[in-house]
């Protein structure tokens, strides 16, 4: 084996040590170690101040908060949502940008070009509005097959972009602007220079959106999305309503994707089309498969890095989406499975069994 | 004489212009085992493929407790009682063996998306009771020593049973098995005939597709013979072993293969 | 708008409707042709078509020295020169896609297959090695260096790897195709000479009218457009129907399990495809320089996708659907954009493929190649 390959299985085996290690703790030592995690989470943005450590993490060139909620607090919430879509589900959802510009225009609508709502009101609107999108464009392509799927979705994508580009309504090229912000609570105060509170919030939302997905995925919807994406016939046999599923996998997916967008729309307070490039499809998608498609944790690390690791490391910053494309190559030659492969079998129960008996051939 | 369960009248099922049942009518009693035999490419599998809905029929009806078929969708005919295996094992391969057989129980249940996030007492109840009828149903296949293990980490015997226990998860009326012997040595075979009439025990109705024509023999109340897309006999087993018409389907199969 | 108007732009959109979509056809032959072999979109398929447009620049700038004038000073040429010439810029795009459709499927494909070669393994360790320099040092030269001295052993451990023949689950080959169309353009964004810019092609052919129909004026560049594009057709279909390469690309087509057993090298089969695919992304590479004059690292994106479209659109995997699709996207876009104006063109492209997929799932003609499945 290669040192590459080598060093591949040597971080894999490094994390789901941690997980044996984890699941061998009580309730209570396991309680307090997610409390723990929790809490070093929402001191992020000192840990710059940290010595040694503050060395690692903190971004040349730009202001380590403002990457923390920009980049990854937004990647992250998109990672989750798009895993459903594509990792769970198993459906390729090449215009996802769609549903996050849906959700940012929605805001910006309701707050600043055409209605003076608060954004706090706005934001359940629009994450509702975001997921009618998902329903209008799922009802008539999920009854396509998996690669017609891929490409009209891509088209969707592309057309949000040139309406909001070509409508007046919408702003045009020039987007709209004076979108209201998050109002001050608990203390925090949603101004212009510090990005901390809105780093706060994200990833509160972020728990949220874990939470729901967490429960979603052990349960009959989760199964009925996996039994869907591994064999799709078989499952609609064994009494699993496909289309019904398919539909709400892909209206979930943008809902959380419209509410990325309306995180970004009210920490940033200004957008245009251009805030929403088809390529940033293919960024979201690399930071799912990347991380793992399919398991939550995978597509959290995968959003993290693709949207910290550019930052942190600036010289090659020209090149990034270059990097990603060839990163992406190497990754579904060597690993398809991503950095953290999906789990098989329920989180309670032991860990799958090493699977000594050598694989079936199929 | 109990009541028919499945009726097929007059199936005729063609492929552009191939025509791969001619006229089919086959009946399948309340509570029996039926056997359905044939030659390779005897339209059994096309038999199956018209009665869980892969196939709507081109003449002809396929109605189950009276009800026609042909209007159902996929998983609605396992929700009328319904339920199948593959000829070559189709498994969600990802998932454990008890969460296969969940999937199957699932059919039966109610519980969506919001009360999975709501964990509403309703579909706490389901997911227990699913999860318990799924253990119980590996434990009845003798395959429970493994429901933690990824579908596909499967010994071949068990990735077999597996499938019959996922579609027997749907509370079938009606279980269809698709070459459940493929595959298996003499021994294997007895323990699956063992299996087979302990699930009709259990109160299924069974039609087994097979090619093995000891399985067949051995287990079945009554038994079919295609032949060409048309049936040519159906009757005792005893009586079909006999019968002019069969032996020479059979052996003109030999004759064309070698 | 008088009537006569509206007949006659109706007519002249009709033209240039007609040209477009034979750019469309052709590079849709290479999605068809792939995806009925490989059931795989190759969405680096657009990729391919803007290297060919690079060909044709370097072929003609370069290779033939014709100088980029502009201020209508062109470099026009006329006669059999002129015929050479573009034949010649016609070949050279060809090549330049033709070998990128190759090795793209050697690199990003073939792997996948649990099939990977001994090029396919020196390639990714190269690229392995570069983008890991990247982190370290961004100049191109060190990195290449770099990456040259470490790809020896890197390569024989992939070889090892690609030993195991590990099969990709089939969503791995689509975002292997996405990463490497985002690779292949970026790496023209960044290195190429003018980088991200547009670049203009030399213009050696007098754009003006060769025949008038309905009132029309029928473009030189357009006739050579639609004409051209219907010769390269024609061709390809003799090949596929004629030849025994084009009988085992059909056969595979059909069964690639079933070929093997039959002793159809599938492997050779499947480089002639991707063969295939991009000579004819490489003449449409060219032809759209001849119309357009111009190119850039992006330019493959939406085309790309609007000629898979228009494949989809005929029915993928069926040839003739491609071109089908080919030209009633680009008569569409061209009505379409003329009634709503030209920044909806785009949207009415992807809302006619919407509509098209609704009430015909697998396309006007129907997937050719299509089985039923379960």
């Amino acid at each position: 084996m290669s040192l590459v390959l080598n060093f591949w299985l040597r971080v894999t085996a490094l994390f789901s040590g941690f997980g044996e290690q984890f699941r061998a703790m009580n309730k209570w030592q396991r309680y307090s170690a997610y409390g723990l995690g929790v809490v070093a989470l929402y001191l992020l943005p000192y840990w710059p101040d940290v010595p040694v450590l503050g060395q690692i993490v903190n971004t040349p060139g730009s202001q380590f908060e403002t990457v923390l909620n920009d980049q990854v607090v937004i990647f992250v919430l998109i990672a989750l949502g798009l895993n459903v879509v594509v990792g769970i589900a198993g459906l390729l959802d090449l215009g996802y940008v769609g549903f996050y510009a849906v959700g940012a225009y929605v805001t910006a609508i309701l707050t600043s070009a055409h209605g003076n709502l608060p954004w706090l009101l706005a934001l359940p609107i629009a994450v509702v509005i975001s997921m009618l999108f998902g329903l209008i464009l799922g009802t008539p392509t999920l009854r396509l097959r998996g690669d017609y799927l891929a490409i009209v979705t891509l088209g969707f994508g592309e057309i949000i972009r040139l309406t909001a580009k070509n409508m007046d309504w919408l702003g045009a090229s020039r987007g709209i602007s004076n979108i209201k912000k998050p109002p001050s609570m608990f203390g925090l105060k949603f101004g212009v220079l510090d990005a901390k509170p809105y780093f706060y919030l994200g990833l509160t939302m972020v728990f949220i959106v874990i939470f729901i997905l967490h429960r979603l995925e052990y349960s009959r919807v989760g199964r009925a999305w996996v039994a869907i994406r591994e064999d799709e016939d078989a499952a609609e046999l064994m009494g699993v309503n496909t289309f019904k599923f398919k539909l709400w996998a892909f209206t979930i997916g943008a809902g959380i994707g419209g509410l990325a967008g309306v995180h970004y729309a009210g920490k940033v307070g200004f957008i245009n089309p251009d805030n929403f490039p088809l390529q940033l499809s293919i960024l979201f998608l690399a930071a799912v498969v990347l991380g793992g498609s399919g398991n939550m944790y995978g597509a959290i690390l995968g959003g993290i890095l693709v949207a910290y690791m550019p930052e942190r490391l600036r010289n090659f910053s020209d090149k990034r989406i270059l990097v990603f494309g060839i990163v992406l190559v190497l990754m579904m030659v060597f690993r398809p499975e991503g950095i953290l492969p999906k789990r098989v079998g329920n989180e309670h129960k032991k860990r799958r069994a090493k699977s000594q008996e050598g694989e079936v051939a199929s | 004489m109990s009541e028919v369960l499945l009726d097929f009248n007059n199936v005729t099922m063609q492929f552009g212009g191939v025509t791969a049942l001619n006229e089919v009518s086959l009946q399948i009693k309340q509570g029996e085992i039926l056997g359905l035999i044939g030659p390779n490419g005897a339209g059994k599998t096309t038999c199956f493929n018209v009665m869980t809905g892969v196939y709507a029929p081109t003449l002809g009806t396929v109605s189950f407790e009276g009800k026609n078929l042909a209007k159902l969708k996929r998983f609605e005919i396992t929700k009328v009682g319904i339920a199948r295996t593959f000829q070559n094992i189709r498994l969600f391969s990802e998932m454990t063996a008890l969460e296969n057989v969940m999937v199957g129980a699932d059919a039966r249940k109610k519980a969506s998306v919001g009360g999975a996030i709501l964990r509403t007492s309703r579909q706490r109840h389901e997911e227990k009771e699913s999860r318990e009828r799924s253990m119980e149903l590996l434990q009845f296949m003798g395959i429970s020593d493994r429901a933690e293990t990824a579908a596909r980490n499967l010994p071949y015997g068990y990735q077999r049973r597996l499938e019959i226990a996922r579609a027997l998860a749907t509370e079938p009326k009606l279980l269809c098995l698709d070459e459940p012997a493929a595959g298996f040595n003499p021994a294997e075979k007895e323990e699956l005939n063992e299996l087979i009439l302990k699930i009709r025990e259990q109160g299924y109705t069974v039609l087994l597709i097979e090619h093995d024509m000891n399985v067949v023999m051995k287990v079945s109340d009554r038994v079919a013979v295609l032949d060409f897309g048309q049936k040519i006999a159906d009757g005792l087993p005893a009586d079909v072993r006999n019968n002019p018409a069969v032996i020479a389907a059979y052996l003109g199969v030999e004759d064309n293969a070698s | 708008m008088p009537d006569w108007l509206i007949i006659r732009t109706f007519w002249e959109l009709t033209v240039t409707g007609l040209a477009l979509g034979s750019i469309y056809a052709l590079v849709a032959l290479g999605y068809t042709l792939v995806y009925g072999v490989l059931r795989l979109i190759n969405f680096a398929h657009s990729e391919i078509f803007m290297v060919g447009t690079f060909g044709a620049l370097l072929a003609s700038s370069q290779f033939l020295s014709i100088p980029l004038l502009e201020d209508g000073n062109y470099p026009y040429r006329t006669g059999m020169t002129l015929i050479i010439f573009l034949v010649f810029i016609m070949l050279i795009a060809m090549l330049f896609s033709g070998i990128g459709a190759v090795v793209l499927e050697r690199v990003a494909y073939r792997p996948l297959r649990g099939n990977g070669d001994a090029f396919g393994a020196i390639v990714l360790a190269f690229l392995t090695t570069f983008i890991v320099s990247l982190v370290f040092v961004d100049q191109a030269k060190i990195n290449v260096i770099i990456a040259l001295l470490a790809t020896a052993p890197i390569s024989y451990a992939y070889m090892r790897f690609f030993k195991q023949g590990r099969k990709a689950p089939r969503l791995a080959f689509l975002i292997s195709a996405i990463g490497a169309s985002t690779a292949i353009s970026e790496a023209v964004g960044v290195w190429s000479k003018h980088g991200r810019d547009q670049y203009q092609t030399p213009r050696l052919l007098e754009k003006k009218t060769l025949f008038t129909m309905f009132g029309t004026d029928v473009r030189i560049d357009y006739a050579i457009v639609i004409v051209g594009a219907l010769l390269m057709m024609t061709a390809l279909t003799l090949f596929v129907n004629k030849t025994r390469l084009g009988r085992g690309v059909r056969a595979v087509a059909q069964d690639a399990e079933t070929s093997r057993i039959l002793g159809v090298n599938v492997d050779l089969i499947i480089i002639v495809t991707f063969a295939l695919g991009g000579v004819m992304a490489g003449g449409a590479a060219m032809l759209f320089t001849l119309v357009y004059d111009q190119t850039r690292f992006n330019i493959g994106f939406i085309l790309g996708v609007k000629s898979f479209t228009a494949a989809v659109l005929g029915g993928i995997g069926n040839l003739k659907g491609a071109l089908l699709g080919g030209l009633l996207l680009g008569l569409v876009e061209n009505y379409g954009s003329a009634i709503f104006g030209g920044q909806w063109k785009d949207v009415i492209a992807f809302v006619v493929l919407l509509v098209v997929l609704m009430f015909r799932p697998t396309g006007l003609l129907g997937e050719s190649l299509g089985k039923a499945r379960v």
